[in-house]
């Protein structure tokens, strides 16, 4: 008995190993992580190069899924233990201030590539413009690095910031869908409270209630959209998005919060073409 | 867009797909041929109607100019009534039904129009130059061909005969006044006792046509023409095979009871087939058949002023099929077993372009490439129990499977039907009996018969098509059952000295009747639509046709023939159902002497109350309007030369039937020529 409680242990600490060992053998090309992304740009440091990748190759006003790596400029080695912050800044003429985002976390069953998201609630323009700072520990050491970045204009309205009937200022961001379909959509969007310059947090169930509309087909809308309530695990707004052709929709929105009470928008009418919040998608 | 680029480019790959459903050729079939008697064009059968197209053996016993569009000829028939959009490709409907529940072939092939919008019968495809005749028939007498509830329409396409020695060359030349219409027909015919072929070629142009008091209809103009050959040899005593190829392209099309007009509507028609006669002593004739037919029609709103958004409507149309028809011949009884089968590709999409040009392009499918395999069974049995007393049974059991081939079309019907599966099989029953007796100069005739039908393309997987009539876009509904109907049908013939009377009673009692019923939360796509309807099944509806027709001779060369007909047709809340024709009448006095003939007609409609506001129908007033024509014969030698001219609308009267959609008025007075040479 005595020994079997020593071996036990030793027999599924080894199985945990020799599985991740096998893992390692599949996963650790990093070139297969960043498969389907395009890079962005690197921010170095003395020590580290950031690697930033997006599906597109750019960070856009809105919503930015963004993965990144963090290489070792000695060895060129990927760092796989290491904890992130980060922070974007937009540095404006008169203020600087922040935007929404998630933690960048490393993404579970991978080894090289952390994962978050960023809501740039406004684009750069000749005078203003973002930087976006890394803080990360890796083993008990600290570094940081910052760089500049660019975040052009949205062609679309993809996220809107403004001022509810109970005077806080939301930020409300498209997050999908990212390639939208003349079908159900399943559509997510991000709801943030602006608290002072740097803080963005969630504001959890509301409820985002939904109505696309095509201004070009004698402001058509599609049945079968559900609205956008909150989903606790993603801390985001979940819905359901109905599109009955390709072209340019716009998503008339008002904001309820936990009371029914709206905060933000009006409903679409014969009378009122649209909702003064609203995002919009063209495909 | 790039489903729209792969959408536009379907067409052309799945034209190089094949279709290994030929293999399936392994049929049966039976006919008899009892009834093969000479009908003259007005005569009617028990409840079969055999127009002959006059014009190759310028049997013009009606009034009927040989040039006429075979719509005008279809007119002509007691039991069919043509819903016009315009001047061009008007849509037959007997019994008060529609296209969706006829069964419409082109000598027993099946073929399906290729527009979301209905401008297209399959009848646009032919033309009178093809024809030799078009068997009409009513209710359950017309599953034949396929399975339908309100009857069937065959167009048989001309074809010399073996048995006799023929070279001729004819040259048809028509003009019509009112809408500057210029027709021209050329045809060659051969045949030995080895080979025969019929070569014929028509090309039509018309401008617009001008109503009653002289209004012009603006978009009613048309150019087509079309051509076709058809040739067979003798592969042994008792065996010939038969190639067809038709070719109808019409541009230019207008439609000025729509909002759209067509630039193009083209199809190729071709088959193959392979008779053989007196193969055993009760198997008198095996024909089987395989053929291919397709169709692309091109929707164009670029010539029409102020319309708020500019749109492509293209639609596809391919159909391969066969069939196998036995006629055979036991004691009393004759037999005909037709197996037949075919698939068909549907698709129809839409693009509008947004006034704004940096939007992106709005695309839908409104078909979503519905493939549509058909194999069905039908058998007949007519047997004589008596003398001049005769017994019939048909049935047709068919089995139909839809596959909807398209991801982007099933999404899009998803957004309704979010459980919806891309197939569905269905079974169709078609069953009747009749009776016919004569009693000295009296013919009677009873027919009770059940049939069934699957919801149409549009009905069950159509996205946002616009009817203009009621001003509603409609959506297709998959789970639509079959709609069923029974039927009975009385007829009654008899002569007296110089008199002849004829009456005929058909009811239809419809079961899960499709039609579209306004749902209130959708909103309509087309912009001035007023929302959007779903085809929806009524528990039951009922249609009541009846027609009486009457000659009578006045001296041998002069003969006075007339016909009124009444038609109801309700819904289960005893609601007006939409295109039912109010009371009818026609009457035209026939004088013929040698080779001269002269025609007085007079037909008209009484007032339509019976009308559906809710498909869009009002009170279409009553009318009345008079033609006449006259034609002779000239004989030089062996040389023929035909000529007829008249007036239709003598007085220029400005009207609109029940049938006309959207009430666009009908054509004022119209003088015509039409001449016929015959060379032999």
């Amino acid at each position: 008995m005595k020994i079997l409680k020593y071996i036990l242990p030793i027999l599924f600490v080894s199985t945990i190993v020799s599985c991740s060992n096998d893992n390692d053998d599949n996963n650790t090309d990093p070139v297969s992580e960043v498969e389907n992304l395009t890079l962005v740009q690197e921010i170095s440091n003395d020590t580290h190069t950031i690697e930033l990748f997006t599906k597109t190759g750019e960070l856009i006003q809105g919503y930015n899924d963004i993965t990144i790596r963090l290489k070792d400029k000695t060895s060129n080695e990927f760092i796989e233990n290491a904890t992130f912050t980060w922070k974007p800044m937009m540095h404006m003429v008169e203020m600087s201030h922040s935007c929404p985002k998630s933690e960048l976390v490393k993404v579970t069953g991978k080894e090289t590539i952390y994962n978050g998201f960023i809501i740039f609630q406004m684009p750069e323009n000749a005078e203003e413009g973002w930087d976006l700072t890394f803080n990360y520990t890796i083993n008990g050491e600290e570094f940081e690095a910052v760089g500049d970045i660019s975040v052009p204009m949205s062609p679309k309205k993809t996220v809107t910031v403004f001022i509810g009937a109970d005077e806080v200022k939301y930020i409300l961001a498209f997050i999908e869908p990212q390639t939208p379909e003349v079908a159900i959509n399943d559509m997510t969007v991000g709801l943030f409270k602006m608290e002072n310059m740097m803080s963005f947090p969630v504001v959890e169930n509301y409820k985002v209630m939904l109505d696309p509309r095509m201004p070009s087909m004698g402001n058509h809308t599609s049945p079968n959209n559900e609205d956008l309530v909150y989903n606790a695990s993603s801390k985001l707004y979940d819905g359901k998005l109905s599109l009955t052709m390709t072209g340019y929709w716009k998503l008339n929105l008002m904001l309820q919060n936990e009371n029914g009470e709206v905060l933000k928008g009006e409903e679409v009418t014969n009378d009122n073409e649209s909702s003064s919040l609203y995002l919009e998608i063209e495909f | 867009m790039n489903s729209c680029i792969k959408q536009s480019l379907f067409k052309e790959k799945t034209m190089k797909n094949k279709f290994v459903f030929i293999a399936f050729v392994m049929s049966f079939s039976i006919k008899f041929y009892a009834q093969n008697i000479e009908i003259d064009s007005t005569a009617t059968v028990g409840l079969t109607e055999v127009i002959v197209i006059g014009k190759r053996t310028l049997k013009n016993k009606k009034q009927v100019k040989p040039l006429s569009s075979i719509d005008d000829y279809l007119e002509q028939s007691n039991k069919i009534t043509m819903i016009k959009r315009g001047n061009y490709a008007w849509e037959a409907s007997i019994n008060n039904m529609l296209s969706e529940r006829l069964s419409i072939t082109i000598d027993g092939m099946q073929i399906f129009g290729a527009c979301t919008d209905k401008m297209d019968p399959i009848t646009s495809y032919v033309d009178v130059s093809n024809l030799s005749e078009v068997e009409i028939t009513s209710g359950q007498q017309g599953a034949k061909n396929g399975s339908t509830i309100g009857g069937g329409i065959d167009l048989k396409l001309q074809k010399s005969s073996l048995e006799k020695e023929e070279f001729n060359i004819g040259v048809d030349m028509g003009y019509e006044g009112n809408s500057n219409s210029r027709n021209i027909s050329s045809e060659l015919n051969y045949s030995n006792n080895k080979f025969f072929t019929n070569i014929d070629g028509i090309y039509r142009k018309s401008d617009n046509y001008f109503a009653g008091g002289g209004k012009e209809i603006l978009f009613s103009q048309f150019e087509k023409y079309n051509v076709s050959g058809v040739a067979g040899v003798k592969t042994g005593d008792h065996s010939t095979l038969i190639g067809s190829v038709i070719y109808d392209k019409a541009t230019n099309v207008g439609y000025p009871a729509l909002t759209m007009d067509v630039s193009l509507a083209e199809a190729l028609i071709a088959s193959v087939s392979f008779e053989k006669d007196s193969i055993l002593e009760i198997i008198n004739k095996w024909e089987t058949k395989v053929y291919y037919n397709t169709i692309t029609h091109i929707m164009d709103d670029t010539k029409r002023p102020d319309v708020p958004v500019h749109m492509d409507m293209p639609g596809w149309s391919d159909t391969f099929g066969f069939y196998s028809k036995m006629y055979a011949k036991k004691d009393k009884h004759n037999l005909l077993f037709n197996f037949n089968g075919y698939y068909n590709k549907s698709l129809a999409e839409m693009t509008m372009y947004p006034n704004d040009p940096n939007e992106n392009l709005m695309f839908m499918l409104t078909w979503p490439d519905v493939r549509t395999f058909y194999t069905g069974l039908y058998g007949e049995d007519e047997f004589l129990i008596g003398n001049n007393k005769t017994l019939k049974f048909t049935a047709r059991f068919g089995v139909q499977n839809a596959t909807i081939a398209d991801d982007f079309g099933l999404n899009s019907l998803r957004i309704f039907y979010p459980d919806l599966e891309n197939s569905k099989t269905r079974f169709t029953f078609n069953l009747s009996s009749q009776y016919e007796m004569a009693i000295q100069k009296t013919k009677l005739f009873f027919n009770v018969g059940y049939g069934e039908r699957v919801p149409s393309v549009t009905e069950a997987y159509g996205f946002y098509l616009y009817n203009s009539f009621d001003n509603y876009d409609y959506i297709g509904n998959p789970y639509l059952k079959n709609e069923k109907s029974l039927e009975a049908n009385i007829s009654v013939n008899r002569s007296v000295k110089k008199w002849t009377f004829g009456a005929e009673v058909s009811g239809f009692y419809m079961m899960d009747y499709i039609i579209g019923k306004t749902d209130p939360d959708l909103v309509g796509m087309t912009i001035g639509a007023d929302g959007v309807r779903i085809y929806e099944a009524l528990d039951d509806a009922t249609i009541l046709t009846t027609n009486f027709n009457a000659s009578y001779k006045i001296i041998p060369s002069l003969n006075i023939n007339g016909m009124i007909g009444y038609n109801l047709g309700n819904d289960n809340n005893g609601n007006n159902l939409p295109l039912i024709s109010p009371f009818t009448y026609r009457a035209t006095l026939h004088f013929k002497k040698n080779l001269f003939d002269a025609d007085l007609n007079v037909n008209g409609a009484g007032k339509q109350t019976n009308y559906s506001a809710y498909f869009g129908e009002n009170e279409t007033e009553s009318y009345m309007v008079l033609n006449v024509s006259a034609s002779y014969n000239f004989y030089f030698g062996s040389q023929k030369l035909f000529v007829k001219a008249g007036v239709e609308n003598i007085f220029d009267t400005n009207y609109s039937t029940y049938a006309d959609w959207n009430n666009i008025s009908r054509m004022g007075r119209n003088g015509y020529i039409n001449v016929s040479y015959l060379i032999r």
